[in-house]
């Protein structure tokens, strides 16, 4: 601290300088206290750096396949996790499969999260027939199964992983334009968009100034909270044999592969499976503690 | 209240109309159904040929419209299989799909609403901490992968009961648990939910000070009012129950509607996805509808909006 600074400024630099550091000290302090969201933050986390750094830390060539090892049971020869029905390391193959689950998870999110969050501005904002005409259709798609409507999509505009995540975005923009619209339907009755409007603020202004910045937390407390649904979806859909195609190793479709040996073989449906289960546990529970922390007036719902 | 009834029934007919329409130019984007019946190697003329014959050389909008004219009317036409009645088909496979569903539907509620009701009672207990702790992992789990888990343990170790199949009861018991194991978490985490708000209440704290029994005070005055929030956020969960049940279905070779749905868009035959989307549709429309209907007659709040 250097003592050149007048003491008023002093004064200043100090009652300015913690609230600088807030935004991440208060992210680390407030996770801290739950054990539930920092238990969620260390497996997204883990998960993370595993899909970007995957395929330089793979025991085995995760694509390799060696007839003479087929079937191995976990812990022989070096296979941690065993072998599947081509000899395939499984330990590996769980690795870079946890990449399928990321990109997913993310790339659905920002999609359907982008165009929902457009439309339910539109929406929100302007009112009127596009209003109504935007929201019947959010209606009509709601009212399909989640699962059924990516699934048949899926289906028929073929497997690969950018067809996945059309599905899942086309099934998934309409829960956060629902949300949004309402969102911005209750900030627009605000004071201070009133105040705006009243000193002669435009329209155009007041939606990206004022508006805008007020719909982040919603958006990430509803993105957070869905990506485990599109994970799941992921897996369920890849494990039909649809979704992400083999050989790409993704959790699902290598228990589709698997399911065929279950009688013998029980490790090829297990380890992919809690792969699944542990990679939903913490974004539900870190998705979960953001919501609480972020908005308490939801806390519990 | 008519008005309201009226007005949510059209809401059905236009969601059904429109999930066809929509899978309806999936599949004609998607590709030509001519393929399937032809060698790769066909020659153009007969590719020609049999594309004039089903009618598919037609422009989209005269093939869409035909194609809803007959729907409405229950034709969609016959299986590219088997040559049958592709709307019989489905409903042939209806009895199976309803008679897991419900049956899942009613072991879920049989263990959640007590069990969520103990939580909210005992809250902040360790039997409550440990219950929300399992409604967590049981919402992480995916219905398909628990199925497998199952078909090991009870199939394939203990050979007690039949990794797939259909008819008897024994038939029943796996698909059926898997399938109510997401439901028990999600309804017991409402339960709880809905009986913690209640619990919270003015009334309830005055008759347990005036002394009224506490099993009376949790069933007569706590959980009767509790029932509507629980029958709602469960009569809006049925999709998921339904979505689940298609899952389900593969993972026991169930003979639903569901698996034929599967089998069919593998077998890309699309008369019977298409029924299978209409009658699809319709069941979890008209559910939704009885539903709302229900929350409407309950509660006359949601009848003026």
């Amino acid at each position: 601290m250097s003592s050149s600074l007048p003491q008023n400024e002093q004064a200043l630099e100090n009652r300015v300088k913690p609230k600088r550091k807030s935004a991440i000290a208060t992210f680390f302090s407030n996770l801290s206290r739950s054990w539930t969201g920092l238990i969620g933050f260390i497996i997204i986390m883990t998960l993370i750096v595993i899909s970007l750094i995957g395929q330089w830390i793979t025991p085995f060539d995760p694509y390799f396949a060696e007839f003479s090892k087929k079937l191995l049971p976990p812990m022989t020869e070096g296979h941690l996790l065993g072998t599947d029905q081509l000899g395939r390391d499984i330990f590996s193959r769980i690795i870079l499969g946890a990449r399928v689950s990321v990109i997913i998870g993310l790339a659905t999110a920002l999609i359907a999260g982008l165009i929902g969050t457009i439309i339910g501005i539109i929406a929100g904002f302007f009112r009127g027939w596009i209003d109504i005409i935007l929201m019947r259709i959010v209606d009509v798609t709601l009212s399909f199964p989640f699962i059924l409507l990516v699934l048949v999509i899926n289906a028929i505009i073929g497997a690969g992983l950018r067809n996945i995540i059309i599905s899942l975005a086309v099934g998934g923009w309409v829960i956060f334009a629902r949300v949004i619209r309402s969102e911005v339907l209750a900030l627009r009755e605000k004071e201070f968009i009133t105040a705006c409007i009243a000193t002669g603020v435009s329209r155009f202004e007041i939606l990206i100034k004022h508006i805008v910045p007020n719909l982040f937390t919603p958006i990430i407390i509803l993105a957070s909270l869905q990506i485990g649904t599109y994970i799941i979806a992921e897996a369920s859909i890849s494990f039909l044999g649809f979704g992400v195609a083999p050989p790409t190793p993704a959790w699902g479709n290598m228990l589709n592969e698997g399911k065929d040996y279950i009688f013998s073989s029980w490790w090829l449906i297990t380890f992919p499976g809690l792969a699944i289960v542990i990679t939903a546990l913490g974004v539900n529970l870190f998705g979960d503690w953001l919501r609480d922390t972020l908005d308490p007036e939801l806390k519990g719902e | 209240m008519l008005d309201f009834i009226i007005k949510r029934f059209f809401q059905v007919i236009v969601v059904v109309l429109l999930a066809l329409t929509v899978v309806f130019f999936l599949i004609r984007i998607s590709g030509d159904p001519t393929t399937l019946f032809l060698p790769p190697d066909a020659p153009k003329d007969q590719i020609e040929e049999y594309k004039e014959l089903l009618g598919y050389n037609r422009p989209l909008i005269v093939q869409y419209g035909d194609f809803m004219f007959h729907a409405v009317q229950g034709d969609f036409g016959e299986s590219l299989r088997s040559q049958e009645d592709a709307l019989g088909i489905v409903l042939s496979r209806i009895p199976a799909t309803f008679q897991l569903a419900i049956s899942a539907l009613l072991i879920a509620l049989i263990i959640a609403i007590p069990l969520g009701v103990l939580s909210a009672y005992k809250r902040n207990t360790v039997f409550d901490k440990v219950g929300v702790a399992l409604t967590i992992v049981g919402q992480a789990i995916p219905s398909f992968w628990l199925g497998l888990i199952l078909i090991y343990f009870f199939a394939a170790q203990l050979k007690i009961l039949p990794s797939g199949g259909g008819g008897t009861a024994i038939h029943l018991i796996l698909p059926t648990l898997t399938l109510a194991a997401y439901s028990v978490a999600r309804f017991t985490r409402f339960t709880r939910s809905a009986m913690l708000d209640v619990l919270r209440k003015d009334y309830i704290r005055t008759s347990k000070a005036s002394g009224v029994p506490t099993f009376r005070l949790i069933m007569r005055y706590a959980l009767r009012n509790s029932l509507i929030p629980i029958i709602t956020l469960v009569a809006l969960d049925l999709g998921v129950l339904l979505g689940g049940a298609v899952i389900t279905e593969v993972v026991f070779s169930w003979p639903g509607v569901g698996r034929l749905l599967m089998q069919s868009l593998m077998n890309r035959d699309f008369p019977i996805v298409l029924a299978g989307v209409f009658i699809i549709a319709l069941i979890y429309a008209l559910v939704n509808f009885i539903a709302d209907v229900l929350y409407a007659y309950v509660n006359p709040q949601i009848r003026v909006k």
